[in-house]
């Protein structure tokens, strides 16, 4: 009986290694694992990487994580120096951190020997791949190249008893905005809340960079910077007059919004707008899709019409979006991850990426009017990219964000002033680079 | 003759071997899950340190402490938290009690009720937070604001005005939380003698007089012991907060402790800083807590002697 229950532990403990042990390397090797964000994009490079496992017989797995949850998760991954993904579709604002905190591997021979660098937009590859800028070291490509944009309503823009109306009220047409101050008029034209519609939605979330990737393009194009890129003193740069009155500006906006706004970031906006609540609505033009979806959009997904983000009195910048695909330096299938990446940056690839949906960094491919056309927003999408600018990608820069965020989140509260915010930025933030030592000898 | 040498089988282990055999795998995962854990955060508290990078911890004395008590925004969000705490605290403990003395009495269905009511306990704060999100949508869409707009003039901004977020917050914990205030304070109710009511009844003393002389002093022991636990626990408030006012917000109106030491500590990676903030953390509850027993030792007596 004894010899028995000794088997029969045995047995079990035998069972239970067996359904634990680590799968065989031969399997590991034939697959890959991408890490992204939760959204259209990700879905697309899923279908995309279908061919790849055709070509080779190399499985792909892209990974999505929800956007206000995607960094913590990946980075807690990188603490524990998980072998979890091995391509990491990162924020242009992580190539700081995750270059310097080892994360990363180094790219720079590689690309150069492998990829041909000329082919791809060049501020993108300063943007998505390059750390520090202007150095020619990489440790990405441009995956997805993204800007921020606005959608309207053309059919309450092009109404005829609209136009008369605003016309008549404002002293000019109503066309697409293309000055900060139109967009305000326009906003405040269409805000009617007794019909429940509301002149624009755009960013003001705590969540993530949500109110401050929604801000900042105002704050460069009234005249205000977050700081000087070569001495990184702040003070001076973000708490000027003219970022006061772009911070000013930006809260004002906020009475033509709907009653929820302060909590907007991406989907709410989205929601907002395929709901029919408001005229205008801020987003990344990688979320559009969803707009022009009549199964998601259904008051106006064919009344749609799109326009770049309008120009301050100060200057003409756009929020940069997008991301890089870096190799996570844990993967043990780097190598796999280096072939997939150069399979991925092939022109023909290119071209599909950009049909299935995605905002192709490569230059031909970008430029070409079948791109243009492929879908209603891309014309705007690729007139952005000349204004496009980017928050600091400094290895500091998730702490430069979150003092960002509180501030401003509590000047459009009206819990601080616009100046008292842009003051509080201006000392946290010098406070931050004198931490880490930026401002020693 | 009797002896008190530990009995020792011919084979195998004596008493205090077989003692250790039974402590010792709790001690080590105790060790390795508690105490190593706090030593290495006290330790880290003392230098400057990033978990996501590379470089070696560095010695910088009491600068992270220093830093974190001489900034004022670090005092206010201890501010937000106490308020939080007095609120909620307060409702959950009123609300709590006197659903208990409700519910200490005969009835149909008392179970199914107290069961009911006991349901909110029970779900995860992440849970309650989400779907109280849709409850207290700041527009018309919100459920709550859809059956108040026809009294309001416009939707109540639940958590978009900065005045009305952390009321916001304290209802979602008050819902959630007082059924545990109820439970401790209905165990502590049903144990009062009831010979005590029979005395008092006979002495044609009032309901009031009953309440204050008889209940009160038998169940405040059990109250105040539910009153520490919620206090400590909602000292840490931070899921509902997360997840509700969308990381503290609007601003930092209902930013806790615990929500900035989370963005401290894994948003920032600023390990040594965020160290040190639990350990203030730490020194502040455990303060709290002691006044509160010692309350409680104090009540203890008195009930004791009544």
């Amino acid at each position: 009986m004894k010899s028995v229950r000794i088997s029969l532990v045995l047995a079990l403990i035998l069972a239970l290694a067996f359904v634990s042990a680590p799968k065989a390397d031969n399997h590991q090797s034939q697959s890959l694992t991408v890490v992204w964000a939760e959204w259209d994009p990700a879905n697309y490079l899923q279908e995309l990487s279908k061919d790849f496992t055709t070509e080779t017989g190399i499985a792909v797995d892209v990974i999505q994580i929800p956007w206000p949850n995607f960094q913590d998760k990946v980075f807690t991954a990188f603490v524990g120096k998980s072998d979890l993904y091995d391509i990491v579709i990162g924020d242009s604002q992580w190539l700081g951190r995750n270059s310097q905190g080892g994360n990363y591997i180094n790219l720079t021979d590689w690309i150069n020997e492998n990829i041909d660098v000329a082919s791809i937009y060049g501020p993108a590859m300063t943007a998505f791949a390059e750390y520090p800028k202007g150095s020619g070291t990489y440790w990405a490509l441009p995956a997805e190249v993204d800007a921020a944009g606005y959608v309207y309503r053309k059919d309450l823009f092009e109404d005829p008893n609209e136009m008369k109306a605003f016309q008549a009220k404002y002293g000019y047409a109503l066309a697409p905005p293309k000055t900060y101050d139109q967009l305000r008029d326009i906003a405040e034209f269409f805000t009617r809340p007794d019909q429940d519609l509301y002149g624009i939605a755009t960013w003001y979330s705590k969540e993530y960079d949500g109110i401050t990737m929604g801000f900042q393009q105002v704050m460069w194009s009234f005249g205000g910077a977050y700081g000087d890129a070569e001495s990184h003193k702040v003070a001076g740069h973000i708490n000027t007059e003219d970022a006061v009155k772009a911070l000013e500006f930006y809260t004002d906006l906020l009475q033509f919004a709907p009653p929820d706004a302060p909590n907007y970031y991406w989907a709410e906006t989205l929601n907002a707008y395929n709901s029919g609540k408001v005229a205008m609505a801020m987003n990344y033009f990688a979320f559009f899709p969803g707009v022009v979806n009549p199964e998601v959009n259904k008051i106006s997904h064919d009344k749609s019409g799109f326009f770049i983000a309008p120009a301050g009195p100060k200057g003409h910048y756009i929020s940069i979006g997008g991301q890089g695909m870096s190799i996570s330096s844990y993967s043990k299938n780097k190598d796999l991850a280096k072939q997939y990446m150069k399979w991925f940056m092939q022109k023909p690839v290119q071209e599909k990426w950009a049909a299935l949906g995605g905002f192709t960094p490569h230059k031909e491919v970008l430029q070409s009017d079948t791109f243009k056309t492929a879908s209603p927003f891309n014309e705007a999408f690729a007139a952005s990219f000349p204004y496009l600018r980017d928050f600091w990608a400094v290895p500091e820069y998730a702490e430069l964000l979150a003092v960002c965020q509180t501030n401003w989140s509590e000047a459009i509260s009206k819990i601080k002033s616009a100046k008292e915010a842009l003051d509080a930025i201006a000392r946290k933030h010098e406070e931050i680079f004198e931490d880490a030592g930026y401002y020693d000898e | 003759m009797q002896t008190n040498r530990p009995f020792k089988a011919s084979r195998g282990m004596s008493d205090y071997q077989l003692k250790m055999a039974f402590i010792m795998p709790t001690m080590i995962l105790l060790i390795l899950m508690n105490i190593f854990p706090l030593l290495w955060s006290l330790y880290l508290s003392f230098h400057r340190y990033k978990a996501s990078m590379p470089t070696p911890p560095k010695f910088i004395g009491v600068r992270n402490y220093s830093r974190l008590l001489a900034d004022p925004e670090i005092w206010g969000y201890f501010q937000t938290t106490a308020y939080f705490v007095l609120l909620a605290v307060a409702a959950q403990f009123f609300i709590g009690f006197g659903l208990a003395l409700l519910l200490n009495r005969d009835f149909r269905y008392k179970g199914f009720v107290t069961t009911l009511l006991l349901m909110p306990m029970m779900l995860s704060p992440v849970v309650v937070g989400l779907f109280w999100r849709f409850i207290l949508y700041s527009d018309n869409s919100g459920l709550l604001n859809f059956f108040l707009i026809p009294f309001l003039k416009s939707p109540i901004g639940w958590t978009t005005h900065p005045k009305v977020a952390m009321l916001a917050v304290v209802i979602v914990d008050t819902w959630m939380w007082s059924p545990f205030m109820m439970l401790i304070a209905l165990a502590g109710l049903s144990a009062v003698p009831k010979s005590l009511y029979e005395a008092a009844d006979v002495d044609r003393a009032s309901a009031w007089f009953k309440f204050r002389a008889i209940t009160l002093p038998l169940v405040s022991p059990l109250l105040l012991i539910a009153l520490l636990f919620r206090t400590m626990d909602a000292f840490k408030m931070f899921d509902i907060v997360y997840v509700l006012t969308r990381e503290g917000g609007p601003g930092t109106a209902t930013e806790t402790v615990s929500m900035n030491l989370y963005k401290l500590a894994f948003r920032n990676y600023n390990t040594g800083k965020a160290c040190a903030m639990a350990y203030i953390l730490l020194i502040i509850i455990v303060a709290l807590s002691n006044i509160y027993v010692k309350y409680l030792n104090r009540v203890k007596g008195e009930a004791q002697e009544t």
